[in-house]
Order: structure tokens, then C-alpha cells, then sequence
């Protein structure tokens, strides 16, 4: 395997709060040195003047939509997507067709991945059979098949006897267990954040009371349980307030917060875009800045993108009958890097939460430049602009809020267990 | 300055109102003369595009498309689009490839005017969409308001009932609130919307207190299905706290006029007696629908064509 230097890059690196211009040397596979100025003769030399270089981000949460769905996404080309976007590891939902709610499933989505993906695929198998919130899934099984966590997403646990099982039981196998956090009894038909924008526009709401009732149930269950649970995608300042305190009574929980729900309000809605239309609801400015501020202090540990793709043609509906969901793997880091930019996060602290904090939630190795870790580095430059257009990115579908705006912050390279696997002069490399 | 498309009544700012009203007063006399008809619209194609049925509205429409002399073509999809397999935009450029020179929407969804209107080249005129907006019923409301009062600016208005799920009410606080009127509204907490009062009015669960002192009471239609412990235990109650009738419209002004969109579920929202006499004036809302929709459509389906295109 070659050999591969990067030189002169910020080098940012979490594990080792290491933030330097420095060079990085990848062979076999792994770091091999991170040194002020490093000569290796015939390796591959990206030059990183003016650039930062992380350990590639690692996402939480992506639907990659195989099996099932491959007209809005399949393993290939959300692969593809996520190393264009800086991702070298990608966590993927259950809620596919059928569900991955089996070791079978599990099996045949790593080895697509094997196969098809640049991106190293971590699938997350369902915490109930058929997502239906009823039965366990053999958890332990899907485990040693290469699961890595358990997670419903996409839908709510309501049954409160089953959850407390399902957290019980997740203790034998150490992985977390990622919840949806919306009470659907108080979600009911709403589509639009609940307040000022959803009475202008006349939509159904969705109060953040929702999110808020069922994080305080999940947590009292965390702590009766031990278990370890991960919160996904929270959107309302009520729940952040939730998992504080909980994180200070010692209960096991982690968090994450979307590009989208820490950049845009519920008035990104206004003209009815279906593409504004996400689970949780886009929320109120004071929500926002909620969110910033939980991800800043630590309260949230980790960006996740909760890239959801869906055609055109579903997108293309009345607002109510519309899919929920966006998507977000190719413009996560220049979105999120408006946090760096407004001084809310030091660049080092948002490479910790993109990369170190999620293979930690995972308890994957990654989010590591350390010499000997494997070899999964992102290089991006911060300041550079560029127009986003869906229909030129990586993904089969365009259901992007972010579609035809300029954005700051872009990926240059993506290298994943040593190779380089995308170059944004030549696109994706392979496989 | 009005636009391309009239999709609502937060759009428009006070000299748009106006300037409909006035027009809506001028097409007023049409519906007097022994010939109802003036060439106005001739050799214009309007489609009444219906998702959802409305006698009513699409009648006056339909009248009020005739008297100006436009082929006037309803357009009432059967079954739901999805069930047809057929998207909302793909119909609506189905009918723009036909060149209509305006298309009035009805949807029971809020928004569907707004897309529909991003897809076309035809104006749209919005005949109400959801909890949205429901602008020509508005308009009208504003038309038969003042043409009793003599004035909007100053008036109290009060609006009773299911806020929450009604276009007529958003399009209403907001046409009165921009000529001056002031605006509050009763009904029990279930239907009074989120943030109402970023809207700028006042949010009642009184009736008494809201009709207080009131130049103008405007009962809403209430959907029965909403009155079965969803939102309001029984029809029984409601009728009893929030239904209108001589004894409650005590508190109003002397001279306050009590006003409804329709059609009236008597004994529910109005008395029967209410329904029928002054001071409801609900006929004369039906009356004024039609000279208020032959403005809307002279202003927005009247232009050249490719100026309303730069609209």
C-alpha cells in the first residue's frame, strides 16, 4: 500500500488536542508520523498550505436507504456522498426495506459496503422487530454480525414497558441505544415547528413539548436501566435543559444535534418547501441558539447529520403529504463551520465533535491522528466558497435546503484507511 | 403593489385592499342591470381548479368569471392526486399547457396554492387553502363591513369559534388589522392557535369579553367532527359557550353586525333566528362575493399577459 504525505496543514486532532501546521504520514493503512516536517521520497504528496486536516469525520446518523430504496439512495452512492463531504465512517439507520432487524440484514449491508461504499459503513440495527416498537431484536446476534448500535429511528418507542426493556437488555451488549425522541401522541399531524410559523402558515404543529416528554421518559429510564443512551437529532432547548441535568446525576446519556436544527429556524418553512420539512421540525431562533450553545458546552456531543434522502417526485407534493427528512452529507462541514466562524466553537472542539466524540459514542477507533491509528483523514479548506447544486453532488437525491446557496468551508480530500478515496478536482477514487 | 398571484391577504399592504374594494364597489352595479354581463374578460380563460368541493365559493366564482365574460372552466378532480398517482404539479402544468389565463385553487392543504402558482405561468388566485389563508372570502368580509359601517379604520372585530383550523379567520385578522380595525378572538383554548397574538390580536376564551364593545361579530364555521371531545367536549357545550344568539350579542355594540362565511350550522355557531335577520348580514356577504371576485379576477386575470407574468 502506498505511501501518502500531507504537508503543511493545520493539523487538528482531537485525541491529542494537537492544533499545529504540521505533516502527516499515512502508510499501511495508519498514521505513521505527525511531525513538524517529515521527507519521505516517492510518496504521494498532497500539499495542505492553507488547509486543515482532522480524522475524517465519522456521522451518527445517515439512511443510506439499501435495502428497499435504492431510488433514493443506495450504499454506493451515499458512500460516495459521505467522502465527498469529509465522512470516513458512516453510521446507518434501521429503517430500511425491510428493516435491519436481523443478522442477515446486517450482514448483507456490510457487505455492499465491502463492495460499494469508500466510506466505512457501520449499520445500526433496529431496537424492536419491523421498527414496530413491540418486540426486541436479537440484539446480542446482530451485535457479533457487526451491528454497532440499536435505534428505531424514524420512529418512536411509545410503549413504555418495551423501552425500559430494551434499555435493560442493551446493557449485556454495550452498545447504545439511539432514540427518535418524539412523543407521537403530542407530535399528532404536526408537520412545522409549532409557534408564530406554523399558525401563519396554517400547518398542523409540532410542539417541542414532544421532543422535551419523551427525553424525560427515555432519561428516567437511562437511569433505572444503566443503560447507555444516545439521543438523536435534538432540536428544543427544553430537552438540551433535560440531558444536562441528567448528565449531571451521572445517567449514561449522549447527544447529538443535526447541521440543519443548529443553522435554521421553522422560518425556513415560510414558502412551503417540502425540503424545510425534517423530523423534529426546524424550531424557533431561541431553540437554535439552544442547540449552539448545548453543542459549544459539550451538553451535545456530536454533529450528526441525519442525511434522509427522498426523491424529487416525493418532495414535489402537498407540504403535509411530504417525507420528512433532507439531506446533508455532502454540506454538514461547511454548514457547521458557521459555528467556528462566529467564534461559538474553536476549530478543534468542532473536529471533536465530528469525529472524536462520535467514534467514541460508537466505540469505534477513529477521530484519531495519533501514529498508529487508522488512517481516516479529512483535509478541507474553511474559507473556500462554493455553489451547492444537488444535481452535481453525490447523492441520488436533491431534497436539500441548502440547494443553489454558496457555501464556505469545502472538502479537498478524503483519505480512508489510507487511500485517498476522493480529490474534489477528480471526484470520488474508489472503490 | 399588487402581484402576479393573490395567494393571500398577508401579502398585500393597505392600498392593494383598497384598490380591490374599490374595483368590487364599481362591479356592484353590474349585478343590478337586466343584462348581468359586461365584455371586460372576453376571450380569457379562467379554470376554477378544486381539489376539495366548495359549492359556494366555486359558484361565485363561476358567476363572477361569466359577468365579465370569461370562458369559465371548473376543474374538479375526482380522487385524491396521490391516489391517482398524479402530483398536484403535474396537474397544474397539465392545465398551464392549455394557457389558462388564470387559475383559481382550492386545496385542503395550506400551501398548495403557493406551489401551484411556482409551477405556472397563469396567475392564481387562491379560493382557499387549508388553515391558510382565504383571501376573496376576506376581501368580501372587508367589502360588506364597510359598506354597512361607512369605515374599517377604528371598528372592533371580534371572531368567534375555531380559529385554529380556519383560513377565513388568518385571512380576516389579517385584512382588517392593515385598514385598521381592531381585532380579537374567542374560542376555547383547544382551537385558539399557537402565537396567535404575533398575529396582533387578542386571544379571548370569554365570549362576553371578547364581543365586548364589538362594531362587528364574525362567527366561524365549526366542523362537527371537531365537537366530539377532541377539542370541545360536545356540540352541547360549545353551543352553549360560544354559540351567538340575541341574549350574548347584548354585550356587542347596539349596532354591531353579526357576520358568518358559511354555510351556518344553525343552532351551533348562530341561533337560528340570528342566521336569518339582522343584524346578520350574511346575504350580503354572499352578494358581495360575486362583485368582489369579478374585481379580484378583472385585476389579476385581466392584464396582458406578459405583463402579469412580470407582475
Amino acid at each position: 500500500m502506498g505511501r501518502i504525505l500531507i504537508r503543511r496543514g493545520r493539523v487538528l486532532d482531537p485525541s491529542s488536542n494537537r492544533d499545529e501546521t504540521a505533516d502527516v504520514l499515512i502508510e499501511d493503512g495508519r498514521v505513521a508520523a505527525v511531525e513538524a516536517s517529515l521527507e519521505v521520497p516517492g510518496a504521494e504528496v498532497i500539499d495542505a498550505r492553507g488547509l486543515w486536516v482532522a480524522p475524517g469525520f465519522v456521522d451518527l446518523h445517515t439512511h443510506l436507504r439499501e435495502p428497499g430504496q435504492e431510488y433514493k439512495e443506495d450504499i454506493a452512492s451515499g458512500g460516495r456522498a459521505a467522502v465527498a463531504g469529509g465522512f470516513t465512517t458512516v453510521a446507518c439507520m434501521a429503517n430500511t426495506h425491510p428493516a435491519n432487524d436481523d443478522p442477515a440484514l446486517t450482514d448483507y449491508i456490510l457487505d455492499r459496503a465491502r463492495q460499494d461504499s469508500p466510506a466505512r459503513v457501520l449499520p445500526i440495527a433496529a431496537a424492536t422487530k419491523g421498527l414496530e416498537g413491540s418486540v426486541m431484536t436479537e440484539m446480542s446476534t446482530i451485535l457479533r454480525a457487526g451491528a454497532v448500535a440499536f435505534s428505531d429511528d424514524g420512529k418512536t418507542i411509545m410503549d413504555s414497558g418495551v423501552m425500559r426493556r430494551v434499555l435493560e437488555y442493551s446493557c449485556m451488549v454495550d452498545a447504545p441505544v439511539i432514540v427518535h425522541a418524539e412523543d407521537c401522541t403530542l407530535v399528532g399531524h404536526g408537520v412545522v415547528n409549532e409557534g408564530p410559523v406554523s399558525t401563519r402558515l396554517g400547518l398542523p404543529g409540532n410542539p417541542a413539548v414532544a421532543e422535551a416528554v419523551h427525553v424525560a421518559r427515555d432519561l428516567l429510564l437511562a437511569q433505572l436501566t444503566g443503560a447507555h443512551l444516545h439521543i438523536a437529532h435534538v432540536s428544543t432547548g427544553a430537552a438540551i435543559d433535560l440531558i444536562r441535568r441528567a448528565r449531571e446525576q451521572g445517567i449514561h446519556v449522549t447527544a447529538e444535534v443535526t447541521p440543519h436544527h443548529l443553522t435554521l429556524t421553522d422560518e425556513a418553512a415560510l414558502g412551503y418547501d417540502t425540503n424545510a420539512k425534517v423530523a423534529p421540525p426546524l424550531r424557533s431562533a431561541a431553540d437554535v441558539r439552544a442547540c449552539r450553545k448545548g453543542l459549544a458546552e459539550g451538553v451535545i456531543d456530536a454533529v450528526a447529520t441525519d442525511h434522509a434522502p427522498h426523491a424529487v417526485h416525493e418532495k414535489d407534493v402537498e407540504f403535509t403529504a411530504a417525507p420528512s427528512g433532507l439531506i446533508g452529507l455532502e454540506t454538514a462541514l461547511a454548514v457547521v463551520l458557521d459555528l467556528v466562524r462566529s467564534g461559538e466553537l474553536e476549530p478543534l472542539e468542532l473536529m471533536r465533535r465530528m469525529s472524536t466524540n462520535p467514534a467514541r459514542i460508537l466505540r469505534r477507533p477513529g477521530g484519531s491522528l495519533g501514529v498508529g491509528a487508522p488512517a481516516d483523514v479529512v483535509v478541507f479548506d474553511p474559507q473556500k466558497e462554493w455553489l451547492y447544486d444537488p444535481a452535481k453532488g453525490f447523492s441520488k437525491s436533491r431534497n436539500s435546503p441548502w440547494a443553489g446557496q454558496m457555501l464556505t468551508g469545502q472538502v479537498k480530500a478524503t483519505i480512508v484507511d489510507g487511500r485517498l478515496v476522493y480529490d474534489v478536482a477528480r471526484g470520488v477514487l474508489a472503490p | 403593489m399588487i402581484g402576479r398571484d393573490l395567494l393571500g391577504i398577508e401579502d398585500l399592504d393597505r392600498a392593494d385592499l383598497e384598490r380591490i374594494l374599490e374595483t368590487a364597489e364599481r362591479m356592484q352595479e353590474v349585478g343590478t342591470r337586466e343584462v348581468k354581463k359586461v365584455p371586460t374578460l372576453r376571450g380569457r380563460t379562467i379554470v376554477n381548479l378544486f381539489f376539495e368541493p366548495s359549492t359556494r365559493t366555486r359558484t361565485s366564482f363561476e358567476i363572477a368569471g361569466k359577468r365579465l365574460s370569461a370562458d369559465v372552466v371548473n376543474f374538479s378532480p375526482t380522487s385524491s392526486s396521490l391516489a391517482k398517482d398524479e402530483s398536484i404539479l403535474d396537474t397544474a402544468r397539465t392545465l398551464d399547457a392549455m394557457a389558462p389565463d388564470a387559475v383559481v385553487v382550492r386545496h385542503k392543504v395550506a400551501g398548495v396554492p403557493k406551489r401551484i402558482a411556482d409551477a405556472l405561468a397563469a396567475p392564481v388566485i387562491n379560493a382557499g387553502d387549508g388553515a391558510h389563508e382565504h383571501p376573496t372570502q376576506a376581501l368580501l368580509d372587508l367589502l360588506t363591513v364597510y359598506q354597512e359601517k361607512g369605515r374599517i379604520d377604528g371598528l372592533s372585530v371580534a371572531i368567534v369559534g375555531d380559529v385554529l383550523h380556519s383560513r377565513v379567520a388568518r385571512s380576516n385578522i389579517y385584512g382588517f388589522l392593515k385598514l385598521g380595525a381592531e381585532v380579537r378572538i374567542a374560542a376555547p383554548p383547544t382551537l385558539i392557535p399557537p402565537a396567535i397574538e404575533t398575529l396582533g390580536v387578542k386571544a379571548f376564551t370569554s365570549l362576553r369579553e371578547a364581543i365586548d364593545g364589538a362594531d362587528v361579530v364574525m362567527a366561524l364555521r365549526i366542523q362537527r367532527e371537531r365537537l366530539d371531545g377532541a377539542y370541545v367536549p360536545s356540540i352541547r357545550e360549545y353551543s352553549a359557550t360560544f354559540g351567538l344568539d340575541r341574549t350574548k350579542l347584548r354585550f356587542a355594540k347596539d349596532d354591531a353586525i353579526v357576520m358568518h362565511p358559511g354555510p351556518v350550522n344553525r343552532g351551533v355557531e348562530l341561533s337560528h333566528d340570528l342566521a336569518d335577520h339582522r343584524p346578520s348580514v350574511i346575504l350580503d356577504q354572499v352578494r358581495n362575493g360575486v362583485a368582489l371576485r369579478m374585481a379580484v379576477l378583472y385585476l389579476f386575470a385581466g392584464r396582458p399577459l406578459a405583463a402579469a407574468r412580470e407582475g
